[in-house]
């Protein structure tokens, strides 16, 4: 993985000095909360519902043993013994003092992270395939890619005051668990016609109160021009990008306003310009540069079948469940890339106690090569584990409550903190995700339904990525009622759609059963076990499950 | 595992109200209390009864924030429920209590 150069080491020390600095003025009233603000959400920090937040930004989901561990350090002395993954593949610790914090920042610094650009109308931290690296469907790792943009738009002059946030995220695979067409650009990697890498390129998709899915302005466009591209796309938004409504300001609503057509017509325009200059052409010694970083790891080589694992999948059927649903085919043979739920049935999506992270730092160093991975689902992935170790793995992760075997089924719930942390909350969403749990938790019931992808937000701002959900749930506050609207069919994959809101809403004690008559609906009309729920929904559209849940009017 | 999820008490009774912030230095939330501090437990803050009251404990939590005690001051509505005081916003008695999904992390909110 990358490592920190003298430059980085020094740019990432000076910030936090400088932070240090800013804090102290702020606790002696040198500095007025609306002074210090801006100056706090540079540095991550939030003030939510009961304390300060701290979000640590993990550059494209990758994170090492020693990093992990520290995350565990952080919890257990500065925090309250846990932190929250986020669906930006952050981390998010939810009660830091402020006088701690660049105490934290310093430990931080001491495995090469911070919490630079996790906050604020800039370019937040580039996310990426959680299995990159190890996927056997992989063109090609997306995560030097990421690292380049990454180093690129770390406090980019031009690029540190947009008309709001902006996110990018890049797959290597043609199979999309990035969830790339909902980003303010997705970068899809892709062969060209003369064999080489590129991208094609897609602008302005986003969730929020305005979800859309992007356009593809770029085919296909060389590897040697990602910077150029994306800076022309940059200045492009940057200047015509709106700054008198924030709730229009994100380039989705630009490129929606503009037409796709057209905007395509100035990026491209744009790209000519900057490109005159040669100054952000990528060279190829400094792809390689940044991709040695990123080598593969030195396996051993394996037999493609594992007699361990084969007998241990016979003797277990919670082990065959887990090698079912958490272990994906590696580009090796004889190895598997795990994801590691953090939805245990009944628990709360995300959340990892300090014991848990340097449990799993532990079990990354024994069993894959000391990596660990962050998903945007909120789960954790060990990306390089032989088939032979996955019987030892599985039972050291059960020890720590870490072996339920759900990875993508109906209880593999993505949440958002909702309204017992968010101050932008309008309703909780984890104990929503927790009654859901323990309602199809049964692992019968789950593998009778199959995929199922449940996706809660706690308000219109979507980080539970509701929109995308197979089912998307929306908290709302309808007169100090908590109500949750259910979404149909949406999908943040290849075949991206924004999920279609399928009637009223339903109240707190009625909406667990109102999924269970969505999913019975599911169960009873699909054509058979293979076809899974967003199939069944995209082909059947909503009637029936109006029909199921109203009644016929 | 889940707390039992329950209805705001919005607009059930009539309202007094109090003051709550964020303490500067950690961020947790307190309350004006009588005296003129700020208190983290909820029953122990001061009740404005009536608009000139409500006035003045605005104005004491403005002046705490330029004073740098705490951050982002404001009123919330509360209604007294037996011996305590519940905020009629879910929000602000999640505030007062903690995540309804970590009873381990509930705070005390008596005298």
């Amino acid at each position: 993985m990358y490592r920190y150069d003298e430059f980085d080491h020094g740019f990432v020390a000076a910030r936090v000095d400088q932070f240090r600095d800013q804090v102290a003025r702020r606790l002696t009233g040198e500095l007025t909360e609306d002074q210090f603000k801006p100056l706090r959400l540079m540095n991550g920090v939030y003030l939510q519902l009961h304390a300060y937040m701290l979000r640590i930004a993990i550059p494209y989901g990758t994170l090492s043993s020693k990093q992990l561990r520290m995350l565990g350090h952080i919890a257990r002395t500065y925090d309250r013994g846990y932190g929250h993954f986020t669906t930006r593949q952050n981390l998010q610790f939810n009660w830091p003092a402020l006088k701690d914090i660049p105490a934290v920042l310093d430990d931080l610094a001491k495995v090469e992270m911070h919490a630079l650009q996790t906050s604020g109308n800039c370019i937040r931290n580039v996310t990426t395939d959680h299995f990159a690296g190890a996927a056997a469907d992989e063109i090609t790792d997306p995560r030097p890619y990421a690292e380049i943009l990454r180093q690129w738009s770390s406090i980019h002059p031009e690029f540190s005051f947009l008309p709001r946030k902006f996110k990018i995220a890049v797959t290597g695979a043609p199979k999309d668990r990035a969830a790339i067409q909902v980003h303010d650009i997705g970068l899809e990697l892709k062969r060209g016609p003369d064999g080489g890498i590129g991208f094609a390129v897609y602008v302005g998709g986003g969730q929020g109160r305005t979800p859309m899915i992007a356009h593809k302005v770029r085919d296909y466009l060389a590897e040697e021009d990602l910077l150029a591209y994306v800076e022309a796309i940059m200045r492009v938004y940057n200047l015509h990008g709106r700054r008198d409504n924030k709730y229009k300001a994100r380039i989705k609503i630009l490129v929606h306003e503009t037409g796709a057509e057209e905007i395509t017509r100035q990026i491209e325009a744009e790209f000519v310009e900057v490109r005159k200059t040669e100054l952000l052409r990528l060279p190829d010694s400094e792809i390689e540069r940044i991709t040695a970083y990123f080598a593969p790891p030195v396996l051993a080589e394996k037999p493609a079948r594992s007699s361990a694992f084969e007998a241990a999948k016979a003797d277990s059927a919670a082990f065959a469940d887990f090698a079912t649903y958490n272990v994906t085919p590696h580009k090796a043979a004889g190895y598997g890339v795990v994801t590691i739920s953090l939805k245990p049935i009944g628990g709360i999506p995300g959340d990892a106690t300090d014991v848990q992270m340097e449990a799993i730092a532990d079990l990354a160093d024994a069993y894959s090569q000391g990596e660990i991975r962050v998903s945007h689902e909120q789960n954790l992935v060990l990306p390089h584990v032989a088939l032979d170790d996955m019987p030892a793995l599985y039972a050291k992760l059960a020890e720590h409550g870490l072996a339920t075997g759900n990875a993508g089924l109906v209880t593999d719930i993505i949440a958002c903190p909702g309204l017992d942390y968010c101050a932008l909350a309008n309703a909780r969403s984890i104990p929503l995700a927790q009654d859901l749990s323990n309602r199809f938790g049964s692992p019968e019931r789950q593998k009778e339904i199959g995929e199922l992808k449940i996706k809660i937000s706690g308000c219109i701002n979507a980080c539970g990525h509701h929109h995308v959900g197979h089912i998307g749930l929306l908290g709302v506050d309808r007169r100090g009622e908590e109500v949750y609207q259910i979404t149909l069919g949406g999908s943040g994959d290849e075949t991206a759609s924004v999920g279609t809101l399928v009637g009223p809403g339903f109240k707190t004690e009625e909406v667990v059963d109102a999924v269970e008559t969505v999913v019975d609906t599911y169960l009873k009309l699909r054509e058979g076990p293979d076809e899974p729920f967003l199939a069944a929904v995209r082909r059947l559209g909503q009637q029936p499950f109006k029909e199921a849940l109203y009644g016929t009017a | 595992m889940s707390a039992p999820i329950q209805k705001s008490a919005a607009k059930t009774k009539a309202a007094t109200q109090i003051v709550t912030a964020n303490r500067l230095s950690d961020g947790v939330v307190v309350y004006l209390a009588p005296d003129g501090g700020w208190i983290d437990r909820i029953d122990s803050a001061l009740v404005a009864e009536g608009a000139d009251a409500l006035a003045e404990a605005v104005a004491a939590g403005k002046a705490a924030e330029a004073a740098q005690e705490v951050v982002e001051s404001y009123p919330i509505d509360v209604t007294r429920d037996g011996g305590r005081l519940k905020p009629l916003r879910l929000r602000e008695e999640i505030r007062a209590v903690g995540p309804t999904v970590r009873p381990d992390l509930l705070r005390p909110t008596g005298v």
